[in-house]
């Protein structure tokens, strides 16, 4: 099961299976050049060591990628169908109870025409866009599902994650200056500057959770959700501010500007066409996921059932019970999104600085005293 | 008596064409929320002239949906020109034939039977209703939220059920007649209205709740956009938005036409001015007209079945000049009929609510954020049918 450049401390089940994959295909490929020429040196090193580990690793990443896409698909269909049921109609239902509908939006938007405008300053415009989506795979994807679905198990995972988290709205800014738009500028500046100013409050309150747990470690935060309880209880304060900060960071409404300065003043995205566009929205989606996936393991017990449960229960299916609770967090999402109107760019700066802010510092400070406290 | 002074400045031209391109300013911009636009509600442009947040300066251009209509009517008979004056303004349909149908009768110098007048009240208040449904939806959306839109349009569909159920159709509906109304009410045409008002009262409070108990929707309209008394007055801007402002007249109670009289109503006014004021009037004028239809339809009840709703009337009107005011979802409306003693108008002009109450858009807007533009211009509700005519 496993060789000598094994890179990892536990077991990790996705490893398993892209080896055994690899060593099955590999292996049939082998055994054919085999037949042909016996005895080459091609086969050998098919098969050997290092060969296995690094396309193992390479399978990995494309299995953890194609789960994590298919779960934002299904948040995307969750947010259609329940956006839907609170505004009484039904929401999508073609395919598989409107899933198919997401699947054909996205093959409808590679067949657009991808437009160029001519005047725009051409490698930051595309640089970006890859840039931004890329950063928003990236954070969904490290992400780790349980105990043994993860790519890296960084000690400092959740500050990694959050330092991704916040390359964005440097490469918006950027985006909205190459498209030679004085509106696309204004709408990039502001999508920034809002995303920046919600960035603050979150850190803190990562910053309380580790004081509480101990370590960045994501599966140490879990482990240590698991002997005490769940951190939204003492934590609640921060749970409210982190929640509403993730709404604004991943741009849902209310704090939609950049795609409602389009009524007014267009957005960032509108010299975006074709897939370009269709991969900016992914990757708003993206983000949402990976806010409710950091939500979940951060207060909610992330792939724990519940902290008294026994462990044989706890690790029956860990990665369904962390998207599961990902879901629910997105719901409540889509719920503050049916609900309330957008807020203005000066009220949105407003709140961030003046009342989320203090807010997190006070949350810090309940940690701090909790730990010192010896509670925890 | 108010005593008025000139606040309306003159309208100054974008700055390029005014001081010449070379020179012109580049700290403050003009933007044009354009005729295409997604959340216009009609076909018109408001230039705004932003410095930095702050609109400082407006000009709204209007036209695109000129029709002609004026000129139309000069070359139809008088019963032709029903239809066309559905389509003046095709939400509040049944407010500009009343209208037309009471200028002509006038004209005539007949008294339309009291049946009709009560059915004419009754469809009036329902068009009323539904019109101001479509502005609560979009109000929604130009808020930047849509649930408030499809629970609007699912309200306004019992409405139109009702209007069906009159007469056949639901938005242009082609009902009243000069002398009367096209056909009488069904025998549970009462019972039906009875139903829709009551279930309605108590939706509508639901949606109000969520707007009300919620400071994001508060603070996105309260204390944006003032306009005083006296503004009003000179501007001539009037409907609800007048009333907003602390305006109190309703033609419908200070100088009554059609039985209005008969109906005991209250006419909401408000002092503050400013968008939340012109919203919590409308919402209230629902109320009102739910008390209005009731009253309407009892009386309806009390002449019984076989009481008249239709006079015939001569083809051709005697010469003179008529003129009627009618109190519109969105002001006052007017409709000035010469008459030639030929079967066709000589002219026939139209006073719209809209076109003075766009007018008063810039000082509306002065003052107020970019970003709450949509929200000011929502409150007054915009259809460019009767603006442009």
């Amino acid at each position: 099961m496993s060789n000598p450049y094994y890179p990892y401390d536990t077991y990790n089940v996705v490893y398993d299976i892209g080896f055994e994959v690899y060593q099955f295909l590999g292996g049939i490929v082998a055994w054919l050049i085999d037949l042909l020429l016996p005895g080459n040196p091609v086969s050998e090193w098919l098969i050997s060591d290092a060969v296995v580990n690094a396309f193992a690793i390479i399978i990995l990443a494309l299995l953890i990628f194609i789960v994590i896409f298919v779960g934002v698909l299904i948040s995307l269909w969750e947010e259609r169908k329940v956006l839907g049921r609170f505004m009484d109609r039904r929401g999508t239902m073609i395919g598989m109870k409107g899933f198919m509908q997401c699947v054909a939006d996205g093959l409808k938007t590679f067949m657009k025409e991808n437009t160029l405008p001519k005047k725009i300053d051409k490698m930051t415009y595309m640089w970006t866009v890859s840039l931004i989506i890329g950063t928003s795979v990236l954070v969904a994807c490290m992400l780790p599902l349980s105990d043994r679905f993860y790519i890296v198990n960084f000690d400092s995972g959740l500050l990694i994650v959050m330092a991704l988290y916040a390359l964005a709205p440097f490469f918006i800014l950027v985006s909205g200056w190459s498209q030679n738009n004085k509106y696309s500028l204004i709408g990039g500046m502001r999508a920034a500057e809002s995303m920046i100013s919600y960035e603050i409050p979150m850190l803190i309150i990562v910053c309380s959770v580790a004081v509480l747990s101990g370590t960045f470690n994501i599966g140490g935060i879990v482990a240590a959700q698991n002997e005490s309880m769940w951190y939204i209880i003492p934590l609640f304060v921060g749970f409210i501010v982190f929640f509403t900060c993730s709404c604004a960071e991943a741009e849902r409404s209310p704090f939609d500007l950049a795609e409602a300065e389009a009524e007014l003043v267009e957005g960032w995205q509108t010299e975006y066409a074709g897939m370009k566009w269709g991969l900016i929205m992914l990757g708003d989606y993206l983000r949402g996921f990976a806010s409710c996936a950091m939500i979940s393991i951060m207060f909610l017990g992330g792939w724990n059932i519940a902290p008294f449960a026994s462990d044989a229960v706890n690790g029956f299916l860990p990665e369904l019970v962390q998207l599961l609770k990902g879901w629910f967090i997105f719901f409540i999402m889509i719920w503050v999104r049916v609900a309330l109107p957008r807020v203005r760019i000066d009220q949105i700066l407003n709140l961030g600085w003046k009342v989320f802010m203090p807010l997190s510092v006070i949350n810090l400070a309940i940690a701090v005293l909790l730990k010192v406290g010896g509670v925890f | 008596m108010m005593v008025v002074e000139n606040t309306i400045d003159t309208f100054d031209s974008p700055p390029e064409e005014r001081i010449g391109k070379d020179k012109y300013e580049t700290d403050a911009m003009w933007i044009y929320m354009g005729p295409q636009h997604p959340f216009s509600h009609g076909l018109w442009t408001l230039k705004v002239r932003v410095d930095g947040e702050i609109v400082t300066d407006a000009e709204p251009v209007i036209g695109y949906l000129h029709r002609g209509w004026e000129k139309e009517a000069e070359n139809r008979e008088y019963p032709k020109i029903i239809p066309m004056a559905d389509r003046l303004c095709y939400s509040a349909s049944m407010t500009y034939t009343h209208l037309y149908c009471m200028t002509v009768e006038k004209a005539l110098g007949i008294e339309v039977p009291e049946k009709a007048e009560y059915i004419r009240i009754v469809a009036d208040e329902i068009c009323r209703i539904q019109s101001h449904l479509m502005w609560l939806a979009a109000v929604g959306t130009d808020l930047g939220n849509l649930t408030i839109f499809l629970w609007g349009m699912r309200e306004r569909e019992y409405w139109l059920d009702l209007n069906v159920r009159l007469c056949g159709q639901r938005m242009t509906t082609n009902y009243p007649r000069i002398g009367g109304v096209r056909n009488d009410t069904t025998d549970i045409f009462d019972r039906d209205v009875m139903r829709c008002t009551e279930r309605f009262e108590k939706a509508l409070w639901d949606i109000i709740d969520m707007i009300d108990s919620s400071s994001v929707y508060v603070s996105r309209m309260k204390g944006i956009s003032r306009l005083t008394r006296e503004q009003c007055a000179n501007l001539g801007v009037t409907g609800p938005a007048m009333r907003g402002c602390g305006v109190d007249f309703d033609l419908r109670r200070d100088d009554p036409y059609g039985k209005y009289e008969n109906i005991d109503f209250e006419v909401p006014v408000l002092t503050e001015g400013d968008t939340y004021a012109r919203y919590m009037v409308r919402i209230e004028e629902m109320f009102q007209s739910c008390e209005i239809i009731r009253q309407a339809i009892r009386k309806i009840n009390a002449l019984g079945k076989n009481a008249p709703y239709r006079l015939k009337v001569p083809s051709k009107v005697p010469a003179g000049k008529a003129f009627c005011k009618l109190e519109d979802p969105r002001g006052e409306s007017l409709m000035y009929l010469i008459s030639d003693g030929t079967d066709k108008p000589f002219r026939l002009k139209v006073r719209a609510p809209l076109f003075t109450n766009i007018s008063a858009s810039r000082p509306m807007v002065k003052g107020v954020r970019v970003a709450d533009v949509p929200a000011v211009m929502a409150m007054i509700d915009v259809c460019m049918g009767e603006t442009d005519r």
